[in-house]
């Protein structure tokens, strides 16, 4: 308006400037504070639009709309379910092209599963934990793994006084091995926090996680006290001829990123009553798994007849996880 | 400013309205979770009273009909032969059984390790207490091995030679505490495999052998002092 005004000639030039002022800008013209005020609150309306529409934006981006509209595992119906794993199969398919085979494993009834390490005879050597690094299909390059074991000074059963980074020959002389995983415990924090009941625990002990349910907040891994949640920061890269087939839905199915997963006692073999891949694995026979509620199982005899111990049991968190000494 | 707080109220409510509205399908989604969620526990609840009838006869099933897979417990292949290092008069070389030599040799009783020996058996390692040769390898049948009240035991039945000394390791052993497993846990589902003990131990020298970590995660807790740069 201004260079309007200047490049005018002078004397019409306060005509032309309010005239044209005018026709330009009208809201101006009968400016209030009301108006100021409607307006500011407009453009907050549509700012706050936006950001409230960002996270669908960005899920649209990264989900199918089958995915985005998938319903919580224990709302899935039978029919639900095998369309589910049949649209994860054929992810996989196209993503790997790799044929895997998910099931959807469920408790049998009666059992209650429970496992137990032998202190006196781990060695830390570290074979269980490559065996669920690859039984689980764990991203490679992190060499992920839901076992830590952790190398300890004797006389204590304090975590923080263990290393995980210990190499070379084991056993050392004043040293035992402590291997942590999930505690598949009896009163788990980690399921009590969860905010959208992503992560509960079954009638046969194992706490699983539904990872497409999870939203990734990641409550239940600072709640745990055995650490024994890991956290999917980025696709799990396995080349293909190494992704293990053998697939359940609650357990080593591929996971998404940005999920939080666990130890599952992998119910994919032992709900199919096969013993857990770390437990195959053990050169030294430390593991034992079992029923509890079978009073023949080795595990009953362990307890009863050997010094058992638990993790952290001042927390009151249960554990169904036993190490023992001979 | 009457108004003015009228207008920031509306707007407010407007908002509120307008994300509402937004997240209408994810909040129906939760909340369906939330009920269906008490639906399925009860259901659960409702399925394992109903099914309590059918548990106890399960095992009834179990017993009726001997489904039950066997623990097999791997057994040696047989007495050991010994690999010749030499060509004999012949150039014949190969393997040979224990008695090849010692049926026309006598035994020496007092023999604790292959350092008294001047021909053969020369590098074994003997560190198992101060047993003689003889505790266990049998004078009489060199293919065989012997019980201390001087009974003849197989290669194969080398397990109960060594549970004579080691019983509470026998006793771990036979409620699955010692040695390990493979298979299944489930005996009705398929059978079990076990090692004997000279599988895992070496009975010249039994304690069991030290070994080199070969893996290790690289997460953030065992990388000690590297920054940690997976965060995005």
């Amino acid at each position: 308006m201004t260079t309007t005004n200047d490049s005018s000639p002078t004397g019409d030039g306060s005509q032309v400037d309010g005239s044209q002022g005018d026709r330009s800008l009208p809201v101006l013209q009968h400016s209030s504070r009301r108006t100021a005020v409607k307006g500011a609150f407009a453009t907050l309306g549509a700012a706050a639009f936006v950001a409230a529409v960002s996270p669908l934006r960005q899920a649209a981006k990264q989900t199918t709309a089958a995915e985005f509209m998938q319903t919580h595992y224990k709302r899935l119906t039978d029919e639900d379910k095998r369309q589910v794993i049949e649209r994860l199969e054929a992810e996989v398919k196209q993503e790997h092209g790799v044929d895997v085979d998910i099931a959807d494993d469920r408790p049998i009834p009666g059992t209650k599963f429970v496992y137990a390490i032998n202190l006196s005879v781990c060695n830390g050597n570290g074979k269980c934990v490559e065996a669920c690094h690859k039984e689980n299909n764990h991203d490679r390059a992190t060499n992920q793994s839901y076992i830590r074991v952790l190398e300890m000074p004797k006389g204590t059963m304090d975590m923080e006084h263990g290393n995980t980074t210990y190499s070379g020959v084991v056993p050392k002389d004043d040293k035992f091995y402590l291997p942590v995983q999930c505690q598949q415990c009896d009163e788990p924090p980690c399921v009590d926090v969860c905010p959208v009941k992503a992560t509960w625990k079954e009638e046969d002990g194992i706490v699983v996680v539904d990872y497409n349910w999870c939203i990734g907040c990641r409550y239940c891994e600072a709640a745990c006290p055995y650490h024994a949640r890991r956290f999917n920061w980025k696709q799990a890269e396995v080349p293909a001829d190494e992704i293990n087939p053998d697939q359940s839905y609650l357990s080593n199915r591929l996971r998404p990123v940005g999920v939080v997963e666990k130890c599952t006692y992998c119910l994919h073999r032992t709900r199919r009553g096969k013993l857990p891949a770390c437990l195959e694995a053990c050169p030294t026979g430390a593991r034992v798994f079992g029923n509890i509620l079978d009073p023949d199982s080795n595990i009953r005899w362990i307890l009863e007849n050997k010094r058992v111990y638990i993790l952290k049991e001042e927390l009151g968190t249960k554990p169904a996880f036993f190490y023992y000494f001979d | 400013m009457k108004r003015i707080a009228s207008l920031v109220s509306a707007a407010v409510v407007v908002t509120a309205a307008l994300m509402v509205l937004l997240c209408l399908d994810d909040t129906t989604l939760r909340d369906h979770s939330h009920t269906g969620r008490d639906a399925v526990t009860q259901s659960v609840v409702s399925a394992s009273s109903e099914s309590n009838p059918d548990t106890p006869s399960a095992p009834e099933q179990a017993s009726s009909v001997p489904s039950r897979h066997a623990v097999l417990i791997r057994r040696p292949e047989g007495p050991p032969l010994i690999e010749l290092a030499a060509a004999d008069p012949q150039g014949r070389s190969g393997k040979v059984a224990c008695s090849t030599c010692h049926s026309v040799r006598k035994p020496n009783f007092q023999t604790r390790s292959a350092a008294a020996l001047d021909e053969f058996h020369q590098g074994l390692t003997f560190n198992h207490g101060t047993l003689t040769c003889y505790a266990c390898h049998n004078p009489d049948h060199s293919d065989a091995l012997r019980l201390a009240d001087g009974s003849k035991v197989e290669y194969r039945d080398v397990m109960t030679l060594c549970s004579q000394c080691h019983a509470a390791q026998a006793t771990s052993f036979q409620h699955g505490a010692h040695g390990g497993m493979n298979g299944f846990w489930d005996l009705s589902r398929g059978p079990q495999r076990k090692n004997n003990c000279i599988d895992c131990h070496d009975p010249h020298e039994p304690r069991f052998p030290k070994m080199v970590v070969g893996f290790k995660p690289r997460d953030r807790f065992s990388e000690a002092g590297k920054e940690h740069d997976d965060h995005e």
